[in-house]
């Protein structure tokens, strides 16, 4: 390689490296603005603010669903396997939404920490599998649900 | 290291439009049965014979179409990015080329990545698009490559528009690793990811190697749409040189 070339190459690393670190300083500074939501662990702890639109995700606990019999009304609890957070909703649930599933709710927190939910969207994982797997796995009591590394990201 | 030549020979063979067209065209056929076949075994397999998810049913097979075209559009925008900066680092005319070549293919597949997953999270999420981290850089993927195309047909002199648009897809190179690892890094909607290099697929085999064939079959795809391609642009800027003319001459007969 001749000096200049490698002058070049040079100035094409520079490039790479000088935008790489631009970008990461960006995404570091503003890195809670482009999470798409926040956990209950953050809500409990009054990260999330209040009076304004935010979301929150998490995992549906089981048993938690409480459907009111005259109305669309829906209350559930979510949790990140540390805190839970009550959400409330009106109107029809994702197909996916199950008790156990992931999902990210946008609302708006009221004075008790409860979410009053306008729109509720299923969260899935990349464990695909056939429904017979799948009955295998309830039966022996292992659905994988959860992953260990699941809770980190809901 | 000055001086020392530690380039292998083919490098500097590519280098030249007239070999690079007859290697092409050895290439081409065989590239073009394995695109067919790979694409057609693994879209037969994974529509009719995969088993359906034990949540989502069989609107889970749009991941056939979804993750090939996803990780193709990554990896030709690595490919341009790769063939843009030899093209400045060497000033070599045919790495200029096939940078030019990948925009419009890597910009299509990104187009189909973004649609197939916009028709997969309306059933699943119950929305067709969310702002979230994964989504929102594929959406720029895409801008890079209207952006990159853009300024190419936007400068006149070729050598020039390759040198502008090598340095912006260059800048643009940045976007990849956040696309791939958007899922861990922030909280998103869109699952992790299916294939990871160091674990076992989360699906059984009968689901991921009807994907993983399907992956292949697009890499052969773009390889020969990337071919075809970079032969036509070979033939139109060495339009003048006497090998075009001649070859052209034979096949008029």
């Amino acid at each position: 390689m001749n000096a200049q070339r490698k002058q070049r190459l040079t100035l094409v690393l520079l490039i790479v490296f000088g935008s790489s670190v631009a970008v990461a300083l960006v995404a570091y500074a503003l890195s809670q603005n482009i999470n798409l939501f926040y956990s209950p662990s953050q809500i409990s702890m009054g990260e999330a603010p209040a009076d304004t639109r935010i979301r929150a995700g998490g995992i549906v606990v089981d048993g938690s669903v409480r459907r009111d019999p005259n109305s669309l009304k829906v209350e559930f609890d979510i949790t990140d396997f540390a805190h839970a957070t009550t959400v409330q909703y009106v109107g029809i649930l994702p197909d996916l939404f199950r008790e156990g599933q992931g999902i990210v709710a946008q609302g708006m927190l009221d004075q008790n920490g409860r979410l009053i939910a306008s729109e509720v969207l299923a969260k899935h994982d990349e464990n695909y599998m056939s429904p017979e797997v799948a009955a295998a796995l309830a039966a022996a009591g292992e659905m994988p649900h959860m992953p260990p590394t699941a809770g980190k990201g809901y | 290291m000055a001086g020392k030549n530690w380039m292998p020979r083919w490098f500097y063979q590519l280098a030249s439009p007239k070999w690079c067209y007859q290697i092409t065209g050895k290439l081409l056929p065989g590239f073009a049965i394995a695109t067919l076949l790979l694409i057609v075994v693994g879209l037969v397999w994974g529509l009719a014979f995969a088993p359906p998810d034990y949540q989502q049913g069989n609107s889970f097979r749009i991941i056939y179409l979804h993750v090939p075209t996803a990780y193709m559009a990554q990896s030709i925008y690595v490919t341009m990015a790769i063939a843009g900066a030899i093209g400045l680092i060497w000033k070599m005319k045919v790495a200029d080329m096939v940078a030019k070549c990948c925009a419009p293919i890597g910009a299509s597949l990104a187009i189909l990545a973004l649609a197939t997953g916009a028709i997969w999270g309306k059933p699943t999420w119950g929305s067709w698009w969310v702002w979230d981290a994964r989504l929102t850089s594929m959406l720029i993927l895409l801008f890079l490559y209207f952006g990159i195309m853009a300024l190419n047909s936007a400068i006149e002199s070729e050598s020039t528009a390759a040198q502008s648009t090598a340095v912006l897809a260059l800048v643009g190179l940045v976007n990849i690793p956040i696309i791939q690892y958007s899922v861990y890094w922030w909280n998103t909607l869109h699952q992790p990811s299916t294939f990871k290099i160091t674990e076992k697929p989360a699906m059984p085999p009968d689901m991921w190697i009807p994907l993983l064939i399907l992956v292949i079959g697009f890499y052969c795809f773009f390889a020969v749409t990337l071919m075809m391609r970079l032969r036509n642009e070979i033939l139109r800027r060495e339009r003048r040189s006497s090998w075009v003319r001649e070859l052209l001459m034979q096949q008029r007969g």
